[in-house]
Order: C-alpha cells, then structure tokens, then sequence
C-alpha cells in the first residue's frame, strides 16, 4: 500500500462525497425551509435519470438534457407541493411524510410499467469520457466534472438564499410565517418556489448520476437513504451541514472501502450514530427543528 | 362376484382410452385456436414454476416463463402424453428463499403438481430443492450455482439444466489465461455467487501459473464502486475479473471504464447476459469477455436452435429469446421429453429416462451427468461487440470459442462428496 493509493482514495472519498452533496441538498434545503421531510426524494432523483434519458433521445444533446430535467422535474415538484402537500400544511409533520413517502411508490410504479424493469442505458458524454492523470493515479473525468457542477449549485444556492432579497424572505418564512403574513408576504409562494428548487435539485442529481449508474426504477431506494444520512449527519436544514457531511460521508465511505472492505456498506450508518450520539441535531443543524 | 367387477373395470378402462383418444385429437386440433389447451383426460401434467417475477430480475424471469410456455406448447401440439397436456404454473417467489419455499409447498400441496423447474438465484434455488425433495418431486433448477450439486444439497430429485459458476470461470478462466498476461485482478461480489466464480477462476489458472495481484470485495448491490477501484488500479493487473452479477456488474463495468481501466486491462465478466448487455449499452460492455449457455447467433449451426428462436420470434415482434430464457425453455422441455420416454409422469420413471437421456433441445448434445444430475453441456465463450460492428440491435456478442460438452469441465464426483 503506497502513499499514492491512501491519496488517491481520499480524493476518491471526496469525489464521491460530493455526490452526496448533491443528493442530500436539496432534502435539506426542503427539510429546513417548508421542514417538510420529503420521501419521494429518492423517486424525483430516479425521475430525473428517466427524463434525462428522454430528453437526451429527443434534444439529442447531454447539455440540453442537463439543463431541462431540473426544470421538469422542477415543475413537478411545484405541481406535487400545490395540490398534494400544500392542503397538509399545519398538520404535522407526519402527513407530508406520509404522503410524500406513497408518491415516492407511486412514481417508481410508474416509470416501471413505462420503461419496465430492465434499465436504459445512459452514456457519458463524449467530451467528458475517459480519464485524467492526477500525479497520484488515474481519475474519471466526469467526476471531476460532478465536483465542479456541485461546487457551482452549491456557491449558487447560497448567494440565492443569502443575498438575494427573495433569499432574504425564504429565510424569514423559515424562522416565522405568521410574522411574514401579518407583513403581507404570500408565504404560499415562497413555499411552492422551496418546493420546486429541491425537487428540481434531486431530478439533477438523478441525471447526473445517470452515467455512472444503471437507470433502474429502483435506483431511488438507496439514494434516499443516503441523502438522509447526509442530511442528519450535517443538521437537518444546514446548507453548509450537507456540504460538509456529504464530504465526511464519502471519504469515511472511502477509507473503509480500503483498509475494511467488509464493513464499507455500513461505514455512513456509524458515523451517523457517532454524530447523533455527541450531536443530536447534527453538526450544523439548529436544535427543535423537529418539535 | 370379483372377476365381474374386474370385468367392468376392465370394460371402462377401454371406453376410457377411446375417449381419450378422440378427446386428445380433438384438443391437439383445438389447441392453436384456443391458446390454452382444454384438458382431455382429468388430470393435466403440471409443472410448477417459481421464479421472480417481481424484483429487480423481473423481466428476465419473464422471460423464462414465455420460454418455459413454449416448451409447454409444443409438447402440447404433439399430442401429449397419449392425449394428457402438459400446464405451466407460474409463481413469484420475489428472489426470497422463504416466499420461494412457501410457493413451492404450495404448488406440491395444494396444485398437486408433478414436477418443479425454476429459480433465479443461487440461494432461492437451494431453498426450492430442500422443499422438493422433502417431498420427493424432482426439481430442475435453471439457474447458477455450485452448491446444488454438493452432498450437501443434492438429492435424487435434483436436476441442474444451468452452467455452474465452476465450468462457466472455467471455460472463461481457460481462454483468458491462454491468450493475455499472469497478472489478475478480482472484483467480487460478497456472497456465494461471487466466491464461486472468483474460485473456478482460480482453479483454472493454476495451470497457467496467475498471480493473483488484487482481490477486492464489494457488498451485494453496490451503487458506487469508485471507493474500490483504485486499489485494482494500483496493483496493475493484465486482467480483470468482474465476479459480480446483474447490475452490479453493470455498475462496476460502467464505473471501471470511467477511471479508464478498459484501456490499461482485459475485463472478463464470466456470465455475460445478453438482457444485462442490452441494458448496458454497447459502449459499457463493447470488448469485454466472457461465456453463455446461450447466443441466439448459434441458429447458424445448431438446427435446434434456430427452430427455438423461430418459435419464440413469432410470439415476440421478431426480438430472439435471451440466455437464461432459453434455460426455461430447455429445464421444462427435458422433463417433458423424459416424460414421453417413460410414458408416465411417475417419478422414479422420470428420473431414470433423465439420467439415460440425451437430449438437443437448443444448443446441442447435453446429458446429465449421473452422480450429481448436471447438465454436461457446451460453454460459448463470447465477446461483446462495438456498436459500429452490430448488425442489428440484437446482434451483441461475437461467440470467440465453443468448449463442448464434456465432463472434464464438472468437478470430480468425489470432490462433490457423491
């Protein structure tokens, strides 16, 4: 075991965290902003690897389809979050989760009697095929690729939330929406915008993951659960907590991979009870989000 | 008082034949109209079919059924035995040994049938065959494994129509080893599947002197394998061994590439599925190496397989059946022509004609090999083929080597413990 190989497979941890990232942003930014938990999460994510595919057989064009599949998922999410979650508001926390959790089923059966249980291929596209040497060993180009577009929604989200006036009103309808109505803010919109951004960023995880993964209509099931890994670990509605978990997630994954290949499917679960444990509310979470 | 009724019984025995008779031709012309065959004499032959219809081996378990019907109807065409039909009950066992064993049961208990073919994974067919032969019906297991043919598991009533992960690394081990470089990788699926595989690979090597420089386990149903490629990548190996199945072998393939290793080694997956191809994509799969029971390509040769692919392309918009579909196809067929030759679906019967026969019923000559009921049957070493050399979507593969059916491939008896 060389120096270059622990390298390679932290950076490897890294790569792989960011994917993370991108998967548990946008349940957080749900969670923590509408603190609806949203189990149909995994199914958006599996939603948008489907779209993708469709839309990369008619645009021709992995660009195109990149950038439309946030936008129709997006759309639905809009659609889901008026007319199924919106009558729940006030009620619980368990009746969004429940019924996001029967759409997730819902969805995956779906696209099952669509595209059946195969899988469709999805190829890297060609610009962003093969791999770079990195000094340390080879690395897959279109990871490095994922870094950078996570990287990109990552500094746009928080510009978006932090210092944009729109951002400024999200943030407050967070902490207080009866004092944002009382100021004559449609809180319902801020909401359904909410809504559509996370959906929308699950649709473009599930296209981005398209290419390393199979596009099956079960691809969503284990995407859930470790979204929610990430987001527990980093403090539900943390932006900053689902970057830096997302990362910790992956090179604790990565490591374990190396020097204890048996327990690498169970690495994530002990540092989550290990946070949990020192940390109910995650490292960056606010305490009584929950209650 | 007694010859009397003997005579009676005797005189309603006859009536009863013409009937039949009249009855099996009737339903031998009716047959093609109606689909499902009416019932000419009481009892139908029935053969359970459990296999997993839902999960994520679904379609492929689909597919084995369509197949299986179709061995099903032609037996049915011709007549039956003496007018009796054959029928085929499906049922999905979801890939779980406990709902297989239950369904199992069931078909033995309560829909009384004759014989059980079926199963899809290493595991549920070992649950199949402890209920079978618990109660003596003879189980033909059309999947992979090794363990079925072990002391352990095997009974009279086991048959195993699959390749086993020990003759298909073998076949694979064989030409890989002659025609590349000592130094090999193995990426393994951590169950007994994968291990199999990872030892018939092994075992084959030896006599070309390998090096094992990597051995990695990944857990079943991984997503992301780049945590464990790296280590294969340092060790700089000729050739990669992909002991893994299904999507995980899709998965790992896809991601293997990324990082480039497609270039820099030979990838060898040792069951290499035609539907996990498709599904793949020709870029994914396009040079790597390993073997099937199975190509539809083979109609070219072999007689008895361009007869069952033209059946199942009627039925199917011209589309050829996959490897493991055949392997429905060719489990209930073997049992139907051993029921012909013993002119009774009575067990013992049975299981003598089966282990007398041999049998062509897709891929050439195969026979049961007696101590443990393997099917000795040629391994088709294939590889996958770019898209710019495809002649049509279903034209995946190119068969690189044909190892015939011999018994030198099996493990010994004695190694068995039989």
């Amino acid at each position: 075991m060389t120096v270059n190989l622990v390298l390679l497979q932290l950076f490897t941890g890294l790569a792989l965290g960011s994917v993370f990232v991108l998967l548990g942003v946008g349940l957080s930014l749900i969670f923590g902003l509408l603190t609806v938990v949203n189990f149909a999460h995994g199914a958006f994510y599996m939603v948008g690897a489907y779209v993708g595919v469709f839309a990369l057989a008619h645009l021709g064009n992995f660009w195109l389809a990149m950038a439309a599949v946030p936008i129709i998922v997006g759309g639905m999410g809009l659609v889901v979050e008026r007319f199924l979650v919106r009558p729940l508001y006030g009620r619980g926390i368990d009746y969004p989760l429940l019924l996001t959790f029967g759409l997730g089923l819902v969805l995956v059966e779906l696209v099952r009697i669509i595209y059946g249980l195969e899988g469709v291929p999805f190829d890297v596209p060609e610009v962003l095929q093969g791999a770079v040497d990195l000094g340390i060993g080879w690395f897959p180009l279109y990871r490095l690729f994922l870094i950078v577009v996570t990287a990109v929604l990552v500094f746009a989200l928080w510009l978006f939330l932090e210092k944009t006036s729109y951002g400024l009103v999200i943030r407050a309808g967070a902490s207080d929406p009866e004092i944002m109505r009382v100021l004559g803010v449609d809180i319902s919109t801020v909401w359904l915008v909410v809504f559509g951004i996370g959906t929308g960023i699950a649709g473009l995880a599930g296209v981005l993951s398209a290419p390393m993964t199979s596009v099956i209509p079960d691809m969503g099931t284990t995407v859930l659960v470790q979204a929610f890994v990430v987001t527990v670990v980093g403090g539900m509605g943390s932006l900053l907590g689902a970057v830096v978990a997302g990362l910790l997630v992956g090179v604790v994954v990565s490591m374990t991979a190396l020097f204890y290949p048996e327990l690498s499917d169970l690495a994530m679960f002990m540092l989550m009870a290990a946070v949990l444990l020192v940390r109910p509310q995650g490292l960056f979470g606010r305490k009584g989000l929950m209650g | 008082m007694t010859k009397e009724r003997h005579f009676k019984k005797g005189v309603q025995t006859r009536r009863q034949i013409l009937k039949t008779g009249l009855a099996g031709s009737a339903a031998v012309l009716a047959a093609p109209w109606i689909g499902r065959p009416a019932f000419a004499q009481g009892e139908s032959i029935k053969i359970g079919f459990p296999v997993p219809l839902t999960g994520p081996y679904g379609s492929e378990a689909q597919e084995q059924a369509r197949c299986a019907q179709i061995a099903i109807d032609k037996f049915n065409e011709a007549g039956g035995l003496d007018g009796r039909m054959a029928e085929l009950l499906v049922r999905d066992d979801k890939l779980k040994s406990g709902e297989a064993a239950t369904r199992t049961l069931e078909l033995i208990e309560k829909d009384g049938v004759d014989f059980v073919c079926g199963s899809l994974s290493a595991s549920v067919q070992l649950a199949v065959n402890t209920v079978c032969a618990e109660r003596g019906k003879i189980y033909n297991s059309i999947s992979q494994s090794d363990a079925i043919n072990e002391a352990e598991n095997f009974s009279k009533y086991t048959f195993h129509e699959a390749m086993n992960p020990h003759m298909t690394a073998g076949a694979v081990g064989d030409y890989v080893f002659k025609n590349s470089g000592k130094r090999v990788a193995f990426l393994i699926a951590d169950y007994a599947y994968g291990h199999e595989m990872a030892r018939g690979f092994k075992v084959a090597g030896e006599k070309y002197g390998i090096e094992v420089v990597a051995e990695v386990k990944h857990p079943l149903a991984s997503k992301d394998f780049s945590t464990f490629l790296p280590q294969i990548q340092a060790a700089r190996p000729d050739v990669l061994c992909l002991c893994n199945f299904g999507f995980d072998q899709l998965n790992s393939l896809k991601q293997a590439r990324s990082f480039g290793m497609k270039e820099q080694m030979m990838m060898v997956a040792p069951a290499l599925l035609y539907n996990q191809r498709r599904a793949g994509g020709a870029s994914v799969y396009s040079g790597v190496v390993g073997a099937t029971n199975y190509y539809w390509k083979l109609e070219d040769e072999i007689a008895t397989a361009k007869a069952f692919n033209d059946v199942y392309r009627a039925g199917n918009d011209g589309a050829p059946p996959s490897d493991y579909g055949a392997y429905g196809y060719a489990g209930v067929g073997v049992l139907l022509n051993a029921v012909t030759a013993a002119g009774s679906t009575d067990t013992d019967g049975v299981i003598e004609q089966l282990e007398a026969m041999k049998y062509d019923l897709y891929k050439g000559e195969e026979h049961y090999r007696t101590c443990d009921h393997q099917a000795v049957q040629s391994v088709f070493i294939i590889e996958s083929k770019d898209e710019a050399d495809m002649e049509n979507e279903y034209d995946v593969f190119r068969i690189l080597e044909k190892d015939g059916a011999s018994e030198d491939m099996l493990r010994s008896c004695e190694s068995l413990g039989l």
